[in-house]
């Protein structure tokens, strides 16, 4: 597999700043790329560094063979960029909008085609203003696509979205790349990049702390836990990296004493798991949002109470 | 420059860009009020009270036409590069194929377009409601309209680097327009305005653009009697162009 993306040795310092200090990491081409983190931690830096709106302090990077710091034309025509946000005229349609974007590309997508793919095919008439932002959002994907690039960049696609506009933007994603397309998404929401990454780096305070396949990631770290409820209902927890060892020794015992082991349980550590030991921060400890993201925390709380 | 391959010829983007820009600017309404209903609100107000003053009345007509002039470019270029960049419409388009000279060859000529449009309706309305001949001089008119829209368009982008956010954009403009405009207006009517504010004027480049206007539409005094006028404007011509270009930020002001 060749790489889309190469950078090496990322570094970029806003004064005194470092907001990046060092970053590595090479996207395949075909594979969805996903860079998961707190807020601040670096990855809209990173990736307006590749899509070529911000010079780098230091490294190495490569986007399609180019270098995104010269600007080049060539390379502007083989990419798709969905910014964090980004605003359209607002006295234009949908349509309108796409038919312009598509001139500027050398073999751009039929806008009909697109305007379907992301769902407005119904607004396409309407004016950018009467649109409502889940339907601005899909414009901004919309203009992504039109100029069918190879390489697309997802800064925080579904941020905002309800539950089910999520699950119809993953749809779209999936179906870029059955089309072969590279894509690299940046998120703060774990579900997503297990849902839809091939790999995924976990990135805070400009660095890259873990980089792999979603399921492995936790793999090399924190091993196995063998969980179970002791004699006085308390839940005990034991890491291990020899799993047999344990359970065998775990069950011996409680033979031994003629106890059940209740609520015994083998586990492999999420990539919810590691992302938190490996975020952790101890005056911030609510830096990552697990809950539902349509919902605000507090009234998944409640709910889960309800339950 | 990268040459062209597909669809993506220069020349051909800025023509769509400036014809998406038409399009867009008829269908915001109070940008076609603010182009077009303005300066003839001006000319009529202007010529009520001027009425029975014949000589007065044809220093009104070229004095609306380079307000016109500013307006239409220094103006609406400071609002247009203001909205798009905190709306994040430039980033947007900063991340395409599209060239930045394409874009802006279609902006400024949509500028352009309204500058030319408010000068023939003002030329029009002095003919009919005033009496004012046909301009005497089309090249000069030609030449200083050019110039004027060229230095107050690369003003106008320029200024646009010092407002730091949409709602302060009106402030802003009407700070610098309006005493340029009082003081440009006061000096080429009145003969016994102070010197001071007399060099003032005179160094700014709206005076010197009406006094080239003046030339063309009422007295018919060639260009050659007007160089300094036009080296006034080239001058704040280019010191807008290198600012314009120097300072250009495609992307929101972060407070």
């Amino acid at each position: 597999m060749s790489a889309a993306i190469e950078v090496h040795a990322l570094c970029k310092r806003y004064g005194d700043f470092e907001a990046l200090r060092g970053i590595d990491l090479s996207v395949h081409s075909g594979e969805v790329f996903g860079l998961l983190g707190p807020n601040g931690a670096g990855k809209t830096t990173t990736v307006e560094i590749l899509e070529g709106y911000r010079d780098r302090s230091d490294g190495e990077v490569s986007v399609l063979g180019h270098d995104p710091a010269r600007r080049e034309l060539e390379l502007r025509r083989r990419i798709g960029i969905v910014l964090q946000s980004a605003g359209i005229y607002g006295h234009l349609s949908a349509r309108e909008a796409l038919n312009h974007w598509a001139s500027f590309y050398p073999r751009p997508r039929d806008p009909e085609e697109v305007l379907a793919l992301v769902g407005l095919a119904e607004r396409g008439d309407l004016s950018a203003r009467k649109l409502s932002g889940g339907q601005l959002r899909r414009l901004d994907f919309a203009l992504a696509l039109i100029g069918d690039p190879e390489l697309i960049f997802l800064d925080e696609p579904t941020t905002g979205f309800d539950p089910e506009a999520r699950r119809a933007a993953w749809e779209t994603i999936r179906s870029l790349k059955a089309l072969g397309k590279t894509i690299l998404l940046t998120t703060h929401y774990l579900d997503e990049a297990q849902a839809l990454a091939d790999r995924v780096a976990i990135v805070k305070d400009g660095r890259v702390l873990a980089i792999g396949p979603p399921r492995e990631l936790g793999a090399g770290a924190a091993d196995y836990r063998v969980a179970y409820r002791d004699a006085d209902g308390a839940l005990v927890e034991q890491q291990t990296d020899d799993p047999t060892r344990t359970l065998h020794e775990l069950t011996e015992a409680a033979l031994a004493r003629g106890e059940r082991l209740e609520e015994l349980s083998v586990g492999r550590p999420s990539l919810e798991d590691v992302y938190l030991e490996l975020t952790a921060d101890a005056d911030d400890p609510a830096t990552l949002d697990t809950t539902d993201p349509a919902e605000p925390a507090r009234e998944s709380a409640t709910r889960a109470g309800r339950r | 420059m990268s040459h062209t391959v597909g669809g993506a010829n220069p020349v051909a983007l800025s023509w769509r860009q400036y014809r998406l820009e038409r399009r867009m600017f008829w269908r915001n309404p109070s940008a076609a009020f603010f182009n077009f209903a303005l300066p003839l609100l001006f000319l009529v107000a202007g010529g009520a009270i001027l009425s029975g003053r014949p000589h007065d009345l044809h220093l009104l007509v070229p004095a609306i036409a380079g307000m016109a002039v500013m307006s239409t470019t220094f103006t609406a270029l400071a609002y247009n590069i203001v909205f798009l960049r905190e709306r994040g419409v430039l980033k947007r388009i900063r991340g395409t194929p599209l060239p930045t000279g394409a874009y802006f060859g279609g902006v400024a000529a949509n500028a352009l377009t309204n500058t030319a449009l408010q000068i023939a309706i003002v030329t029009v309305a002095g003919r009919v409601f005033f009496g004012i001949g046909w301009p005497r001089d089309w090249l000069e008119l030609f030449v200083f309209v050019l110039a004027g829209v060229v230095c107050f368009a690369a003003l106008g982008v320029a200024f646009a680097h010092t407002i730091p956010n949409f709602e302060s954009t009106a402030a802003y403009v009407n700070a610098v327009f309006l005493p340029v405009v009082f003081v440009s207006f006061y000096v080429f009517d009145s003969k016994s305005a102070p010197a001071f504010l007399r060099n003032i004027a005179e160094a700014l480049p709206l005076k010197p653009l009406i006094d080239g206007l003046y030339a063309a539409m009422v007295t018919g005094t060639g260009i050659g009697e007007h160089v300094s006028a036009l080296v006034v404007i080239a001058l704040w011509g280019a010191f807008g162009i290198v600012f314009a270009v120097r300072g250009f930020s495609w992307e929101q002001r972060r407070s």
